[in-house]
C-alpha cells in the first residue's frame, strides 16, 4: 500500500499526460456528446442579433490565429451563419495577420457554401488585415479608406456599394469581434466601440474571458467566452434555424463531450494531489 | 543505451501506430482526398503534429526539426502578409502609385503623396537595428511607435478602463424584483460593489492594512482569490479546447475515425 | 542626439495624439489619424526586422557551425521557401503554375487556391495549433503538482475553480440532483454564472482600474521623457 501511495505521490508527469490524452481521444472516438443549456449571456447575444433588421451593417473582425481556432472558429462560423440568415451587410476585417486566413475560411464555409445569393461588394466584403492594432481602430473610427484604400483583391473600397453606404466605424450598426488576445476585444471596446458609440459583441478565448467581464453589460452587449459559449450559441442557432440543428454541423457542440471528460480528469488529479498533501501533512504532524 | 532504445521504441509507437492506422483507413476507403496535394499536405501536417506532441515524452530531433521549421515559416509568413496587405497598398500605393498601378486598381494617374516618406524613412531606420554600428538610430523609429502607443493609451485607458468602470460600479445596492425586495439581487450587487472597493483597498499600500482597512483588505483578497480561481477554471477550459481541436484533426481529418458522423 | 531626438519624437507624437482627442479638427484630428496610419506601416517594418534578425542569428550559427546548426539550416530553408512562395504569389490556374496569382498579382494572399495558403494549412496551422495544444498537458501536470489548498485563500481559489470547471460543462448540470435537468434552477451552472457575474467581475474590475491608472501614469511619464527605459541602456564610452 505504501509503495502504491509513493508512486501516486511521485507520479511521472507523463502518466498525467497520458490520462489527459485518453480523456480527449476516447470521447471523440465514441462521439460522446451532451445536451447544451444556453446561459443568459449567450441568449442575450443571440436575441440582440435576432432583433436587428435586415440590411443592418455588421463589422466582423477576425482577431485570432490557428492556435485559438478550435475555440473561436465555432463561434465565428455561428455568427457568420446568423448574420447571413438575417441578411445583414457584412464587413470583414482582421487585426491579426492570420486573421485574414481565418476570415477566408469562414467565408468559404458559410457564405460561398450556404448563401450563393450573397454578392461580394453588395452584401459582404473582405478588407483583410492591417498591422497596428489600436492604431487601425483609431483610423477606421472616422474613415475606412484612409487605412484601407483597397480590399483583399486590390480593388478600391469606393468601388463597392457597401462603402458608399458606410465609410467609418460610426456607420456600423454592430461590431462583432472574435479575439484571442492583443490586439482584440479589449482594444475594440477602448478604441472602437466606446468612442464611436457603436454597440459591440465579442467572442474570446476562455483564457481572456474573465478579464473582459468588467466591460459587460455597459460597454459590451454580450461576451461568448470559450468553447462552451460557442456551443451554446450553436444550440440557439440550431433551435431557431433547423438547417443548422444537426450537431455534425456544429463543431463547438461536438467538442464539448471531450471537454467535459477532460475537466473531470483534471479535477480528479487536483483532488488526488491535495489528498497526498493532506496525508503527508498529517503524517508530519504525527511525527512532530 | 537502454534508455535510448526505450526512447526510440516509444517514438516509433507515437509515429508508427497512427501511421499504420492511417494507411489501413486509406486502403479501406475511409479517408478520401480531393487531390494528391491534399493527401501529402494532410500527412505532413499530421507528422508535424505528432512531432510536436512527441516532446511530451522527451526532447528529440523530430521535435527540434518541427520547432525550427515553425520559427522560420512563421517569421516569413508574417513578413509576406505585412508586405502584401500593408506595404503594397498603404505605402507604395501612396508614395509611388505608378509602381503598383498594375496590381492595385484605380491608381492610374494618381499623384504621389510625399508625406509617406515619413513612415518609409522611419521603417528603414527601424531596420538599422540589425547593424551593430548604426543600431542606435532605430531608437528614432521605436520612439515613434512608443509615442503613438502612449498617446493612444493615455486617453482611452482613462475613459474605458477607469471612468466607465467606476461608472459601472455605481449600482443600486437594494434591488427589487417585480416590486418586491429581492434578496439575491441585493446580495449580488452588494458583493459586486463591496468586492470592487475591497479589491482596490487591497492594492492600496500607502496605508497600513490594520483595523478596518485590514479587514477590508482581507475581504479584497478573498474576492481576488475567487476571481483567480475562476480565471484558472477558464484557463483549463481554454487549453483543453485547443487540445480537442488538434486531436479532432488527427482522428477525423487524417485517420478518418469518425463514429457517429 | 542619440537620446534627445527620440525623446522629442515621442513627445511630439504622444501630444498630437492626445490633443487630437480634444481637438478632432484640422490640423490635430488629421495629424492624429495620419500618425496612426504611419504607425501601421512602421509596425509592418517590424515584421521585416524580425525576419532579418532571424536570418542574422541563424546564418551566424550555420557559418560558425555552432551546436544545432542543422536546425538553423532547417529554419532558414523554411523561411526562404515561405518567403519566395508568398512574395511571388505562386499558385495554379487551370493546372498551370503561375507567378502573381491569379496572373495579374491582384489575388488575395490568403486565398485557399494560392500555394502560400497551403503552407498555412499544412505547415503553419499544425505547428502553431499543436504548440498551444501542449499547454493542456502542462496545465494538468502543473495542477496536479502545485495546486494545493494550503491555506484559506488557496482553498477559496480551489473551490472557485472547481465551480467553474463543473459549471461550464454538462457534468455540473448532471451532478445538481436537486434541480431537474431540463429545468432552470439554482444548480452548479447557475452558481458558476453567478461567480462570474459578481465576485469575478468585482475582482477583475478592481485590477482593471488599478492597471488603467498605472498605464495612464506610465504613458504620461513616457511622453514627458521621465521614463526612458524603452531607449535601452546608454553604451559605455
Amino acid at each position: 500500500m505504501g509503495k502504491i501511495y509513493d508512486k501516486i505521490r511521485n507520479l511521472d508527469r507523463r502518466v498525467v499526460f497520458l490520462f489527459i490524452a485518453l480523456a480527449v481521444i476516447i470521447p471523440l472516438l465514441y462521439a460522446v456528446r451532451f445536451p447544451e443549456f444556453p446561459t443568459p449571456m449567450a441568449k442575450g447575444v443571440f436575441d440582440h442579433i435576432e432583433r436587428m433588421p435586415e440590411g443592418s451593417r455588421v463589422l466582423i473582425s477576425f482577431d485570432y490565429d490557428p492556435a485559438s481556432e478550435p475555440e473561436l472558429e465555432p463561434m465565428a462560423i455561428a455568427w457568420m451563419r446568423h448574420c447571413s440568415i438575417k441578411k445583414f451587410k457584412i464587413y470583414i476585417m482582421a487585426l491579426w495577420p492570420l486573421g485574414q486566413n481565418m476570415a477566408q475560411g469562414a467565408i468559404k464555409r458559410v457564405i460561398l457554401k450556404d448563401f450563393p445569393n450573397y454578392k461580394y461588394g453588395i452584401d459582404y466584403v473582405n478588407i483583410g488585415y492591417k498591422s497596428g492594432g489600436q492604431g487601425v481602430i483609431n483610423v477606421i473610427l472616422t474613415d475606412f479608406e484612409k487605412l484601407y484604400p483597397v480590399d483583399v483583391t486590390n480593388r478600391p473600397l469606393k468601388s463597392f456599394p457597401l462603402f458608399k453606404e458606410a465609410n467609418s466605424l460610426k456607420s456600423m450598426d454592430l461590431i462583432i469581434n472574435i479575439s484571442a488576445g492583443t490586439p482584440g476585444l479589449k482594444e475594440w471596446i477602448q478604441f472602437g466601440s466606446d468612442p464611436a458609440g457603436t454597440p459591440i459583441i465579442g467572442g474570446s478565448t476562455a483564457v481572456q474571458a474573465p478579464q473582459l467581464y468588467p466591460y459587460h453589460p455597459k460597454q459590451i452587449l454580450g461576451l461568448l467566452g470559450g468553447l462552451k459559449a460557442a456551443a451554446e450559441y450553436e444550440k440557439l442557432l440550431g433551435d431557431k434555424y433547423p438547417q443548422y440543428s444537426d450537431v455534425k454541423l456544429n463543431k463547438g457542440r461536438m467538442r464539448m463531450g471531450a471537454q467535459a471528460i477532460a475537466h473531470i480528469v483534471i479535477m480528479a488529479f487536483i483532488i488526488i494531489g491535495n489528498l497526498t498533501f493532506f496525508i503527508d501533512r498529517a503524517r508530519g504532524a504525527k511525527k512532530g | 543505451m537502454k534508455g535510448k532504445l526505450k526512447k526510440i521504441i516509444i517514438l516509433a509507437i507515437i509515429f508508427g501506430l497512427p501511421a499504420v492506422i492511417g494507411i489501413v483507413q486509406m486502403a479501406r476507403g475511409k479517408v478520401l482526398y480531393t487531390s494528391f496535394g491534399q493527401a501529402l499536405g494532410t500527412w505532413f501536417g499530421a507528422f508535424l503534429t505528432l512531432a510536436i506532441v512527441s516532446f511530451l515524452y522527451d526532447d528529440n530531433p523530430l521535435y527540434r526539426f518541427s520547432e525550427a521549421l515553425f520559427i522560420g515559416v512563421s517569421a516569413a509568413y508574417w513578413m509576406v502578409m505585412g508586405f502584401w496587405t500593408v506595404l503594397i497598398p498603404n505605402l507604395f500605393g501612396r508614395l509611388t502609385p505608378w509602381l503598383v498601378s498594375s496590381i492595385i486598381e484605380g491608381l492610374e494617374g494618381k499623384k504621389p503623396n510625399y508625406f509617406y516618406l515619413i513612415p518609409l524613412i522611419f521603417g528603414i531606420l527601424l531596420l538599422m537595428r540589425l547593424s551593430s554600428k548604426f543600431g542606435w538610430i532605430s531608437r528614432w523609429a521605436l520612439a515613434f511607435i512608443v509615442g503613438t502607443t502612449a498617446g493612444l493609451n493615455f486617453v482611452q485607458y482613462a475613459i474605458s478602463d477607469f471612468t466607465e468602470q467606476v461608472k459601472g460600479s455605481i449600482i443600486p445596492l437594494i434591488t427589487l424584483n417585480g416590486g418586491k425586495f429581492s434578496i439575491l439581487g441585493t446580495f449580488s450587487n452588494t458583493v459586486l460593489f463591496l468586492g470592487i472597493i475591497c479589491g482596490l483597498i487591497y492594492f492600496f499600500f500607502s496605508v497600513e492594512h490594520k483595523g478596518f482597512f485590514g479587514v477590508a483588505s482581507r475581504i479584497g483578497i478573498w474576492i481576488l482569490m475567487i476571481s483567480f480561481g475562476a480565471s484558472f477554471g477558464f484557463t483549463v477550459m481554454g487549453r483543453i479546447a485547443l487540445l480537442v481541436g488538434r486531436v479532432e484533426f488527427l482522428l477525423y481529418d487524417w485517420l478518418g475515425l469518425t463514429p457517429g458522423m | 542626439m542619440k537620446r534627445t531626438i527620440p525623446l522629442a519624437i515621442t513627445f511630439i507624437v504622444g501630444v498630437v495624439l492626445i490633443v487630437s482627442k480634444f481637438i478632432p479638427h484640422m490640423p490635430f484630428g488629421t495629424l492624429g489619424e495620419d500618425f496612426s496610419v504611419y504607425f501601421d506601416i512602421i509596425a509592418t517594418f517590424a515584421f521585416i526586422l524580425g525576419g532579418g534578425n532571424l536570418l542574422k542569428v541563424h546564418a551566424d550559427t550555420i557559418y560558425r557551425q555552432r551546436s544545432g546548426w542543422g536546425y538553423s539550416a532547417i529554419c532558414l530553408i523554411g523561411f526562404f521557401i515561405t518567403m519566395v512562395i508568398g512574395l511571388l504569389k505562386f499558385g495554379a490556374v487551370n493546372g498551370r503554375i503561375v507567378v502573381g496569382w491569379p496572373g495579374d498579382w491582384k489575388g488575395d494572399i490568403a486565398d485557399p487556391a494560392i500555394w502560400f495558403s497551403s503552407i498555412y494549412e499544412y505547415v503553419f496551422k499544425p505547428l502553431a495549433a499543436t504548440m498551444f495544444a501542449l499547454l493542456a498537458f502542462y496545465v494538468a501536470s502543473a495542477s496536479y503538482r502545485a495546486f494545493r489548498a494550503k491555506n484559506v485563500e488557496a482553498t477559496v481559489l480551489l473551490v472557485a475553480s472547481f465551480i467553474i470547471l463543473l459549471g461550464r460543462t454538462f457534468i455540473g448540470k448532471a451532478v445538481s440532483f436537486w434541480v431537474p435537468i431540463n429545468r432552470p434552477g439554482p444548480d452548479i451552472p447557475r452558481l458558476a454564472e453567478w461567480v462570474m457575474d459578481y465576485p469575478t467581475r468585482a475582482g477583475q474590475r478592481a485590477i482593471m482600474i488599478g492597471i488603467a491608472l498605472g498605464i495612464v501614469a506610465t504613458s504620461l511619464k513616457i511622453i514627458l521623457g521621465i521614463d526612458r527605459t524603452y531607449l535601452g541602456v546608454e553604451e559605455e564610452k
